[in-house]
């Protein structure tokens, strides 16, 4: 099929405006978008870039806005959003070029929450138990490759760029519901903060967005639960 | 001097499972100064991908296991090229840092007790191969994902000082050792030249020199380039193992798992073909054994459609077990193929997915000159580095476990070699090799030249052609002609993009000259083994060798050529026996 790229161009160093460039070629509807953007790179233009690694949606390279919405270039099929596609970068961080931009403060956020696990007591000599069904309880948030697909996406985090933002609630919620983990306390002063998961408004944007499927926002309400019956 | 100089006691280049289970055991050392460099985010990087699982002898299944029969099945995996010695130490430590990672976090699926859940995967056995055991410890169908995130998580509480996007392309080394490496970063296209007492290369594997792979984009081999470059020689390049099962022209993986629940591979008669090549074992025949009889059948014109695939059938297995078991199989054929398996076949191909080879190191993760003796500061860890456990052909699970493991003993190594060694002067000017290639590629910004793209497809295809499952010393020299040309093309690319930021451009014409040279590598080695073992599949020499063979090779570059040395395998226990699969 014919398919027609409309690309949102940023080059700084050529160029002090963002602009839109347009790629006419012809792709199988089974190709995925980041065959079509590499198709671009490597036979019509190759000062277009973007970050990209796995090509099979684990990496979590390659979030971007597919015709509005957040997605992953290479989890996506052309044949799936039609023969006009746009693309821009995420909304929220600076572009540094084209449709790469600027992670800092979103790895930033993401550390802010202690997404490791905190533990006072020493480990025994083998595993330490957990049961299935204390396993069970945290493995939607387990999924999360990073992507900020979901951040990008949330209106919240739009008008406030404090915002902790859902991504980083969620690798906190891997770990508050965790059994072996001891640094609930700690984690839900962060995320009882102004700027934590109040700001969150339910809009369900995030769980739309997320490439992984993860229940976003019940994940930021079992957080949000949490913190009440803390201060209750 | 370049503006950006950075001096730490220890380096750490890549951030995968390899790099970050390093610098987490460097940072647990007081008062020393870590850095990794990645070229991408380490949570971006490869381990992430891996999907079955990670072996350890735990025994945790109610039936007996032992590190001695997971040595014995390394080994007879590895067709005797394993140097026992290694494989001992990575077994015998397996259920240590198995523990070691769920006491980081990881969220190991469970036992209903409780404890870390273990399943089969082929080739690892009870009592030195009687039976299948329970060793692949998992987390559902994301174990190296799970692994990537906790060893990154570790980093992060243990204040790792990290260098996103920076990408290694020199080393520093001269007579008296390893000075540090010059790294380009990414968002600005400036050297930075970074100086240590100790360095590991942990960069992953190099899949993309073959036009069908499971890896990812990026895999390139850019630690086996700069250290080649260097000097040091390469080891056992000729031994990369090719998965039979990946998607059809995408090569991502369906897992193992797959024919473990009872998929069968059809041809274009829908003969059950691998009744012939492997009567008792079937579709669950080692890896290179079913590559093989896939190449086989779509040789003979038994591909489906006359095109280069067959079909993995599982649609027998019933909508429960696929969704239950293989749901992310199920959803990857969903999205990239249109097609469910309850219902419809999958098109597969054998995928270059794994490197055996690499940088020689000992069991402590020091990198090995062509003499054998240490190259002081300098460290190799991971798919890029060849201890050696897997041989010439490594068994399931076994790579993560040697992430692990060998990650661990190089952190552990490099902090001691820290506290006594003195930091080594650098020259005047040492990105000066960097920059003179970097500068000479910028400068071809919009001129005419050969385009980086298409010298890679020229080189995937010759190499799925000429240098993957099966190989004749025909098919090796046409190969070896033509990449000599391919070098001399590649080293007149001419990129499109001028700009110093973010040049993607720029970056993939760098690697694609690399990926050459190390193809020149491999097939150099292939030409040399005359002999069938293992992943290395010679028609013109069919048979294992031990008399003339048991021995790695080892290749060096020396002005454009490469060099072809070898050196004895460690045996301790294991006398080769002749292989049956
Ligand atoms: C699809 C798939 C499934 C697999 N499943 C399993 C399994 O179930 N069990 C198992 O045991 N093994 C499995 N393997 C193999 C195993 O996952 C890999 O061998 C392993 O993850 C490699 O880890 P690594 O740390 O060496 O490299 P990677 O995880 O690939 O990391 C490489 C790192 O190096 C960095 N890097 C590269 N070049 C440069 C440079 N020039 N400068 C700076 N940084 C650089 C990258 O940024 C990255 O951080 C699988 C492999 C694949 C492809
Ligand atoms: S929660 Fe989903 S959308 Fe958000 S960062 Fe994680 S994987 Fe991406
Ligand atoms: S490239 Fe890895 S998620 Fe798309």
């Amino acid at each position: 099929m014919r398919v027609k790229f409309k690309i949102y161009r940023y080059q700084p160093e050529v160029r002090e405006e963002p602009y839109f460039d347009t790629f006419e070629f012809d792709a199988e509807p089974t190709d995925r978008v980041l065959d079509g953007l590499n198709h671009i790179r490597w036979q019509m233009d190759g000062t277009l870039v973007l970050r990209r690694s796995c090509q099979q949606g684990i990496c979590g390279s390659d979030a971007m806005r597919i015709n509005g919405a957040n997605r992953l270039a290479c989890k996506v099929l052309i044949g799936d959003v039609g023969a006009k596609i746009t693309i821009e970068p995420l909304m929220g961080f600076r572009v540094i070029k084209d449709l790469v931009v600027d992670m800092d403060d979103f790895f930033e956020q993401y550390r802010s929450v202690l997404p490791y696990m905190i533990t006072e007591k020493p480990p025994p000599e083998v595993e330490r138990l957990q049961s299935p069904a204390e396993r069970e309880v945290y493995d939607d948030t387990t999924k999360c490759i990073l992507c900020a697909a979901c951040t990008t996406a949330c209106p919240s985090f739009w008008s406030n760029r404090d915002f902790v933002g859902p991504a980083a609630i969620v690798q906190a919620h891997r770990f508050i519901f965790d059994s072996r983990d001891e640094g609930t306390d700690e984690r839900l002063e962060v995320l009882g903060e102004r700027d934590g998961v109040w700001r969150c408004r339910t809009i369900f944007n995030c769980t739309e967005a997320c490439p992984r499927d993860i229940k976003i926002t019940r994940a930021i309400g079992e957080v949000k639960k949490a913190i009440a019956l803390k201060g209750a | 001097m370049s503006k950006h100089v950075h001096t730490y006691d220890a380096l750490v280049v890549g951030g995968g499972g390899a790099g970050l289970m390093a610098a987490v055991y460097l940072t647990r050392q007081p008062g020393l100064r870590t850095a990794v460099l990645s070229k991408l985010y380490p949570t971006r990087s490869h381990t992430g991908t891996a999907q079955g699982g990670i072996s350890a002898s735990l025994g945790n299944m109610g039936e007996e296991d032992s590190w001695e029969w997971h040595a014995f099945d390394t080994v007879k995996g590895g067709d005797y090229l394993g140097d026992q010695d290694a494989i001992e130490i990575m077994c015998r430590e397996a259920p240590e840092v198995v523990y070691d990672l769920e006491h980081m976090g990881l969220p190991f699926s469970r036992t209903d007790d409780g404890r870390i859940a273990q399943r089969r995967f082929g080739g690892h056995t009870q009592n030195y191969g009687e039976s299948l055991v329970r060793r692949s410890c998992y987390a559902a169908d994301r174990t190296g994902h799970m692994i990537l995130q906790t060893l990154y998580q570790q980093s992060i509480k243990h204040g790792v000082r990290f260098f996103d996007e920076f990408q290694v392309v020199d080393l520093l080394i001269d007579d008296g050792g390893c000075r540090g490496a010059v790294a380009l970063e990414l968002r600005t296209g400036d050297l930075h030249v970074f100086r240590s007492k100790a360095l590991v290369l942990a960069t992953g594997g190099y899949g993309r020199i073959w036009e069908i792979t499971s890896n990812a984009i990026t895999l390139t081999g850019d630690g086996l380039f700069v250290s080649a470059r260097c000097g040091i020689p390469l080891e056992d390049m000729e031994f990369f193992q090719f998965h039979p099962t990946g998607i059809w022209k995408l090569g991502f993986l369906i897992t193992e798992g797959v024919r473990g629940e009872g998929g069968i591979l059809r041809n274009s008669e829908g003969e059950r073909f691998m009744e012939r090549y492997a009567p008792s074992l079937k579709d669950l025949a080692s890896r290179d054994v079913v590559s093989r009889a896939i190449y086989k059948e779509i040789r003979a014109g038994r591909g489906i459609d006359g095109r280069r695939y067959v079909h993995l059938d599982a649609t027998h297995l019933g909508a429960d077990v696929i969704e239950q078991k293989l749901p992310e199989i199920a959803d990857f054929c969903r999205i990239y193929l249109g097609i469910d398996p309850v219902t419809d076949p999958m098109p597969v191909q054998p995928t270059a997915h794994f490197a055996m080879g690499g940088i020689p190191t000992d069991i402590h993760g020091a990198v090995l000159a062509l003499d054998g003796s240490v190259i002081r500061g300098l460290y190799a860890a991971g798919e890029c580095a060849c201890v050696s456990v897997h041989g010439a052909n490594r068994l399931g699970t076994n790579s993560l476990l040697d992430l692990v493991v060998f990650g661990r003993r190089a952190g552990i190594a490099m902090a001691d070699h820290c506290a006594a060694a003195e930091l080594l002067p650098v020259g005047d000017d040492p990105a000066g090799r960097a920059r003179a290639d970097l500068e000479r590629l910028w400068a071809t910004a919009g001129k005419d030249g050969e385009k980086a793209a298409e010298i890679r497809r020229e080189m995937s295809e010759l190499m799925m052609n000429n240098v993957s499952v099966f190989r004749t010393e025909e098919l090796l020299i046409e190969a070896k002609e033509k990449l000599a040309e391919l070098k001399e093309r590649a080293d007149r690319i001419a990129i499109d993009d001028p700009s110093r930021g973010f040049n993607l451009d720029l970056t993939e014409a760098w690697e694609t000259q690399g990926m050459v040279v190390l193809a020149q590598v491999i097939t150099e080695c292939a030409l040399h083994r005359t002999e069938s073992r293992g992943a290395h599949s010679r028609e013109d020499f069919p048979d294992r060798d031990d008399e003339n063979w048991l021995k790695h090779t080892l290749a060096v570059l020396r002005d454009g050529t490469v060099e072809i040395g070898y050196k004895p395998v460690s045996f301790t226990r294991f006398e080769p026996k002749e292989g049956v699969s």
